[in-house]
């Protein structure tokens, strides 16, 4: 037989265990709108030091990164195209300049709001090379042949899908998919390849590494998948 | 009360018992391998480190998965008795445990097998367990949630995984510099000097309730 707790006893483990579970609630169920209240007040710079806050994190898929260097870069564009072009970093640079600032979102839970990016819009890049008609879809690569992404035409001549070379206002660092990396603005991180080696016009869509990977093909920041912009705001 | 053996003319207490020890040493191992591979996980851009990063995801998802274990097992089984009545020592506070932690122990406390101090910890590893676990799952399995609540578990993840840090640490310089309830982490006995001293409450428990007892023998 369990002896009775003398009454003067308070359950103060059990208490705090469950004050501790609902803080972690509270977190979960608002700690996206603490993040951007804190972003807000604070800038992204402090906010990048709070732990869950506005940071990168690195991914890579093969586990490296692949080093290339500005001189040396270069972008095939090919496939079903009037004049295939391969172009240089001094080519891209040469174009018109889009820049704009955007929250970084990834599918995963993490973002960084307000990143400055400066780059090539995609479709003028499209205007230069002629796209041919029966052309549907775009397949990325990546410079170590690891990573492809995919997107319709339609998708590729939104105006916030960008070949970027600029990130908050410095050249694009390695790990951040430099010298050159596809922005798409409107959709999850995973879209957004590092490290854009060739660009090929094609019939049809074909699934990037992540899609294989049981990602949607047509990932929007909203959560929807269909081909479609589901909002024209976003872009 | 406890057992008590002599060795070398010291009146030993037993503190905590194998399953005790095994328990709290699995548990921190778990932990050390979570807190160490969360690291180039979380400062990966810093450190630039991305080698074997797939590797070290997995490595930190499983011991994840894992760490709920040793205490679960430990309380459940027959032979966690001590255990559960430990864990209702560190439920079950007097108000002067209460008003010694309130003054960070400058109050008069006939301690308990555990100061408040360390009651605490307790509770706290035991919260923190349960919101990574379930926090670290919704990262993992993020396809079933809102983009809006993945964020809040990135951002609970992130702030749980600093505190534990920060406790953690504490624990291992409180450990460090208490030699021997440092010692009674690995041996489990101390002596009934240090009991009399830091645990009279518990060196003058009753006489063993039934869950603190022998199994019974056959009549």
């Amino acid at each position: 037989m369990t002896p009775p707790e003398p009454i003067d006893r308070i359950n103060v483990g059990r208490r705090v265990f469950l004050g501790i579970a609902t803080v972690g609630a509270l977190g979960v169920a608002f700690g996206s709108d603490v993040q951007n209240f804190l972003g807000n007040v604070f800038g992204s710079g402090l906010g990048g030091l709070l732990p869950g806050g506005d940071r990168f994190r690195i991914y890579s898929i093969t586990g490296q990164y692949p080093k290339i260097s500005a001189k040396k870069y270069r972008l095939d564009v090919s496939g079903l195209v009037e004049r295939p072009t391969t172009f240089t970093m001094a080519d891209l640079q040469a174009m018109p300049v889009t820049s704009f600032s955007k929250t970084f979102q990834c599918v995963t839970g993490w973002k960084v709001p307000k990143v400055h990016w400066e780059g090539v819009q995609l479709s003028e890049i499209l205007k230069m090379v002629g796209v041919k008609p029966g052309a549907v879809a775009l397949t990325f690569e990546s410079y170590d042949r690891a990573d492809t992404e995919s997107l319709t035409i339609d998708q590729a001549l939104l105006p916030d899908v960008i070949v970027a070379y600029r990130m908050l206002g410095a050249s694009l660092t390695t790990e951040h998919g430099g010298p050159v990396r596809l922005y798409v603005a409107p959709m999850f991180g995973y879209k957004s390849l590092k490290w854009l080696s060739a660009i090929r016009v094609v019939d049809q869509e074909q699934p990037g590494y992540w899609e294989l990977n049981g990602y949607p093909v047509n990932g929007w920041l909203d959560g929807t998948t269909s081909p479609k912009n589901p909002d024209p705001q976003l872009t | 009360m406890t057992t008590q053996t002599t060795t070398g003319g010291i009146l030993r207490v037993l503190r905590f018992d194998r399953v005790q020890l095994a328990t709290h040493w699995v548990n921190a191992a778990l932990f050390g391998i979570l807190m160490a591979t969360a690291i180039p996980l979380y400062f990966g851009s810093f450190f630039g480190v991305v080698l074997a990063r797939h590797l070290i995801e997995r490595i930190h998802l499983w011991t994840g998965l894992a760490l709920p274990l040793p205490v679960i097992i430990s309380l459940i089984g027959p032979w966690g008795r001590r255990m559960r009545r430990d864990l209702r020592r560190v439920n079950y506070w007097t108000r002067d445990e209460i008003d010694w932690l309130k003054t960070l122990g400058k109050t008069n406390l006939a301690a308990d097998k555990f100061n408040p101090g360390q009651k605490l910890n307790t509770i706290f590893v035991a919260g923190a367990i349960v919101v990574l676990l379930v926090t670290g799952s919704m990262l993992q399995w993020f396809r079933f949630f809102s983009v809006p609540l993945r964020v809040g578990a990135t951002f609970v993840h992130d702030a749980f995984a600093l505190a534990v840090f920060i406790v953690v640490v504490g624990h291992v310089v409180m450990a460090l510099s208490h030699r021997e309830t440092l010692r009674a982490i690995f041996t489990g006995w101390v002596s009934e000097k240090w009991a009399a001293t830091h645990a009279v409450r518990w060196l003058n428990e009753p006489p063993p309730t039934r869950e603190d007892a022998q199994p019974p023998s056959r009549r």
